[in-house]
């Protein structure tokens, strides 16, 4: 019997993209979307459902280290993976309506693969070198995706922002690299580990090395102080591009964050030493949140609500490492597991409401609030779809949002960070308001006389579906995942 | 598998009314609708229950518990039984939702087959709410509740029906999250590894107090109470939180009305009842005077407030405010009366305010006004809904043979005998709530039903339809059966409730002295 290698998942995505070239250089003059959103849906299944299985089979105790050190795969990087290729899975599908018009169709499929295939590696980087590398790959791809509708102005704004910042913050997250370097002389992330520990002399240049490189991550997560290209480049990029920037790389952001300050700079060795980077996330969080749910409570824009609400849902996942304890044992497990619960769930249900905006779009109903009036009168399931995502976003028990964001908020409350705790139940309270604007403006308020919906977008409907589904299955089937997720932190803190 | 069954078919009765075609939505989802009610009367037959859900001794009808989620320490069950308190609410919300869905085919005559789904997955959510015992069970369905009742005030309601729906909305969600803070910090408190309701009702009276945040074991439970007593009683709702309530009423459309007066009302009284006064009747007790004395105001100015009232709606909204204060002063009346009557009560105005909603519907099919003013005499024109509507009046002022009579008496009879302070003071105050009540309601009977025709509207005023006089007629019954063998129903309550008046009695070392029970 051969056993696959640990890093299949990421080889099959690399496949996909490169089979989607062949395909588009062999059969440059067919209209072959259609062809090409399969394999591109197939691999990031067939991607995700691997990384399910190693999961299940257990693949994921044994920390299986590649390449020298530079690569791990364990429960917390296949955990990732499936979110990130079930996040891909359902915007490739909903692209293949979206793009179906377009030029260079075979590009985007590809650009997507390999932005997917980045953000997998960012969940198993595990040296700095290959942090910075899969960052850049998950990032370069999206700079251009983001700009795909290349005669749209917005577009191309969106993905000059989003460039720019990217561009910024790398280089500020590069610079921190370099003096962590300079201070550990050791780039693996086990190795800075036992670096602190035996003692280090440049503890001023190791602690502005971790602030700095909390900024990169702030960026891929779009947390504050780096968050503010997110709604510019939500906003004007292509929704699926969207759906895949906040739910997937915002996961992958996180991944590549956890698994570096607990690796390399768990607070056991740090916190009385160097820096208590609990409290920096913790104050991040809390201005993340707070600042994300305002800002989204007084947009006109449905795009820029959601944009501004993954603001906010990245400062309730920052608890998970706000509310970490040196020698914290199984509750910090809890904790850190419940933020990768909700990343898992945000993806079903963000991915979803963008694709349900992506459908607007198709239909050319607008953006605003005001332009979405009515639309439960023409497309009754897709609305329902919509409806389940805002109410799990907002935190009741109508999909899985519920369970995840009660596990983190309670997480933080028996972790001693009750004031933490309140703060987010208050956000998350808030943000019924708008979340529920849309609901009412669907279903409540009356529509436009001249209102009509042409075309039959199969697969943006069926991957609007299959998110709702996941949604609800997820409140329903909720063990499977909490199981998974507390057991790949005590993987991670036992490694 | 009883319960699941019946909430699998009534969730599936919702689906596949949603999918159905305009035309035949509402006879399908009224046949549909069938369904839970047969299977709801055979569990009320079959019914083998004992004592109390949450306490020791008892023996649940139709349990069922299956590992549902572990997250951390703490261990989710699906875990639901129906006891002597919760069997009559189940056959009340599936008997009224039947009865509101015919009522429903007159007014409704736009998008029907998403009205009908929701009014069935309302339904579901509600034998949810009543059957649950697991406190993350029950707050998903407690919480679901919400969903299609918001859309049925939204999108069918009156001309204000989006202030009322979102005010309905955001009062009640803000009231839950409350509740379920002060909840969870109970069971953080207490050396539990569960959400089960039974285990942790249990573990109060036990003690089990493990880190209770540096507070005293009786702090945390006086703040976990207060905070859930706020919670629940938005959703009495008492006053002064009922503000939510006349706006809600008066833009819902009348089936949801019906539901909302009927059976969503009595999720806040059951809540009370299971979580406050069965799990911590130390505290209840404790702060028996000021909650008898919200009572009496919820029943006097609730009163004062319908009288005041020219909207036959409005005038039946705000008589809600007053019955459940009755209600809530025969919880904290701690004795087999008076708890007895108080969720006999849930039940018989549950019946009879469905009833009066419905007949108001009936007069408002027709007439398209519901002032008082504006109508007069026209029980001429419509002599079967009035004789209903005045039946359904005086049962609402507890004629006896009804079922108002029957879970008044009761209330009053355990207030006299209750022992907190002024108990005799309150309850006495509380009876003249009677008397407005008779006040608000002959006086509106009779300007609208009697004395010369006369109707300021453009409609001419027929005869209800079969299908609308029909499914009064038959909720009058109802009232009428209940009232004339309260056995039927009292005898499982008694049953039920009898635990938690003895755990009290036990908690407040004060030996309750009570009459015995008959019946």
């Amino acid at each position: 019997m051969t056993e696959l290698p640990p890093l299949t998942p990421q080889f099959v995505l690399v496949a996909a993209a490169l089979l989607v070239f062949g395909v588009d250089t062999l059969l440059p003059d067919r209209d072959n979307n259609t062809l090409l959103a399969g394999i591109a849906t197939a691999g990031t299944l067939l991607a995700a459902g691997t990384a399910a299985w190693f999961l299940s089979a257990g693949t994921g105790d044994a920390q299986f280290v590649q390449f020298d050190g530079a690569i791990i795969v364990d429960a917390l990087s296949l955990f990732f993976v499936v979110v990130v290729g079930s996040v891909g899975t359902l915007v490739v599908m909903a692209s293949h309506d979206y793009l179906d018009d377009a030029d260079s169709v075979a590009e985007f499929y590809a650009l997507t693969l390999l932005a997917a295939t980045g953000m997998t590696l960012m969940a198993a980087a595990n040296s700095l070198v290959t942090v910075f590398i899969s960052l850049e790959l998950a990032s370069l791809p999206s700079y251009v995706l983001v700009s795909y509708l290349k005669r749209d102005r917005g577009s191309i704004e969106a993905g000059l922002k989003y460039f720019l910042i990217g561009a910024l913050s790398s280089g500020v997250m590069l610079y921190g690299i370099s003096l962590v370097y300079a201070a550990t002389g050791v780039m693996g992330l086990p190795a800075i580990a036992d670096t602190i520990t035996a003692g280090t002399d440049f503890v001023g240049v190791l602690g502005l090395g971790i602030v700095m490189l909390v900024a990169g991550f702030a960026f891929k997560t779009a947390s504050v102080p780096f968050h503010f290209w997110a709604p510019e480049a939500y906003e004007g990029a292509p929704a699926p591009v969207s759906a895949f920037i906040s739910s997937a790389s915002k996961a992958a952001g996180f991944a590549v964050l956890f698994r570096v300050f607990t690796t390399a700079f768990p607070l056991d060795v740090i916190a009385g030493t160097v820096i208590d980077w609990s409290l920096l996330f913790a104050a991040l969080a809390v201005v993340t949140m707070t600042l994300g749910n305002f800002a989204a409570a007084t947009q006109e824009n449905v795009k820029r609500m959601l944009a501004y609400s993954s603001v906010g849902h990245a400062g309730y996942v920052l608890i998970g490492l706000a509310a970490l304890q040196s020698g914290g044992g199984a509750q910090n497990s809890l904790v850190l597991g419940a933020s990768m619960m909700h990343l898992l769930v945000y993806g079903f249900m963000n991915t979803g409401a963008f694709l349900f905006v992506a459908l607007a779009e198709y239909w050319d109903v607008g953006r605003t609030f005001e332009d979405y009036n009515g639309l439960s009168k023409r497309a009754p399931v897709a609305c329902v779809a919509m409806t389940v995502f805002m109410f799990s976003l907002a935190g009741l028990p109508v999909g899985a949002g519920f369970l995840s964001k009660y596990v983190l908020f309670a997480g933080a409350v028996q972790s001693g960070f009750a004031w933490l705790a309140g703060i987010a139940a208050i956000n998350s309270a808030l943000s019924l308001f708008y979340y529920s604007r849309v609901v009412k403006a669907l279903w409540i308020e009356d529509p436009r006389d001249d209102l009509s919906l042409s075309g039959q977008p199969t697969g943006l409907y069926v991957a609007v579906l299959a998110a709702a589904v996941g949604t609800i299955a997820l409140l329903v089937a909720f063990d499977p995942v909490a199981q998974t997720a507390t057991h790949a932190a005590d993987v991670l803190f036992a490694g | 598998m009883m319960i699941e069954a019946l909430l699998g078919v009534t969730l599936l009765s919702a689906l596949v009314v949603m999918l159905a075609p305009d035309r035949i939505a509402g006879k399908l989802a009224a046949g549909l609708s069938l369904l839970p009610v047969v299977g709801s009367v055979w569990m009320f037959v079959q019914f083998d229950g004992s004592g109390n859900a949450l306490l020791e001794g008892g023996s649940l009808a139709f349990e069922t518990m299956t590992h549902w989620i572990t997250i951390g320490p703490y261990t989710l069950n699906w875990h639901v039984g129906i006891d002597g308190i919760s069997m009559p609410l189940v056959v009340l919300s599936t008997v009224l939702t039947t009865l509101a869905i015919t009522s429903a085919w007159t007014p409704i005559d736009e998008r029907q087959s998403q009205f009908y789904a929701l009014m069935l997955l309302m339904e579901a959510s509600l034998l949810g709410v009543f059957t649950a015992l697991d406190f993350f069970v029950w707050f998903v369905f407690w919480e679901f509740v919400l969903v299609p009742m918001y859309f049925l005030i939204g999108i069918w309601g009156g001309p204000r029906r989006k202030y009322a729906a979102i005010k309905f909305f955001v009062y009640t969600n803000v009231a839950s999250l409350l509740m379920f803070i002060g909840f969870m910090a109970l069971v953080f408190g207490l050396d539990v590894t569960t959400m089960d309701m039974p285990a942790i009702a249990q573990a109060i009276h036990a003690g089990q107090f493990g880190t209770t945040y540096g507070l005293g074991a009786e702090t945390l439970k006086t703040v976990a109470f207060f905070a859930m007593f706020i919670g629940f009683a938005v959703k009495v709702p008492t006053v002064p939180l009922h503000t939510w309530l006349p706006d809600a009423h008066v833009q819902a459309p009348t089936p949801a009305s019906v539901m909302l007066a009927g059976v969503l009302l009595k999720m806040g009284t059951y809540a009370l009842l299971r979580f406050n006064f069965t799990m911590m009747p130390g505290i209840a007790q404790q702060y028996a005077v000021p909650i008898a004395a919200l009572a009496v105001l919820s029943v006097i100015y609730g009163a004062m407030l319908a009288l005041a009232q020219r909207d036959l709606k409005r005038i039946v909204a705000y008589s809600s405010v007053s019955s459940m204060g009755y209600v809530i002063l025969g919880l904290v009346a701690y004795n087999y009366y008076g708890v007895g009557g108080a969720t006999f009560q849930m039940v018989a105005h549950g019946l009879i305010s469905g009833l009066m909603f419905m007949c108001v519907g009936v007069i408002y099919n027709t007439a398209h006004t519901r002032m008082v003013g504006d109508l007069s005499g026209i029980a001429d024109k419509m002599p079967v809904t009035a004789a209903v509507f005045i039946a359904a009046a005086f049962g609402y002022m507890g004629l006896p043979l009804m079922a108002g009579f029957a879970g008044e008496l009761f209330i009053f009879l355990g207030g006299f005998g209750a022992d907190f302070a002024h108990a005799q003071l309150f309850t006495a105050l509380a009876m003249f709530g009677i008397v407005i009540v008779a006040g608000y309601l002959l006086f509106a009977m009779q300007r609208v039903l009697f004395g010369p025709f006369a109707a300021e509207t453009d409609y001419d005023i027929v005869p209800a339809a079969l299908h609308d006089t029909v499914p009064i007629v038959a909720l009058l019954l109802l009232v009428i059966v209940a009232g004339t063998v309260p056995n039927v129903f009292y005898g499982m309550i008694q049953d039920a409730v009898t635990p938690v008046v003895d755990a009290a009695a036990s908690a407040s070392a004060v030996v309750v002295s009570t009459g015995g029970v008959f019946l």
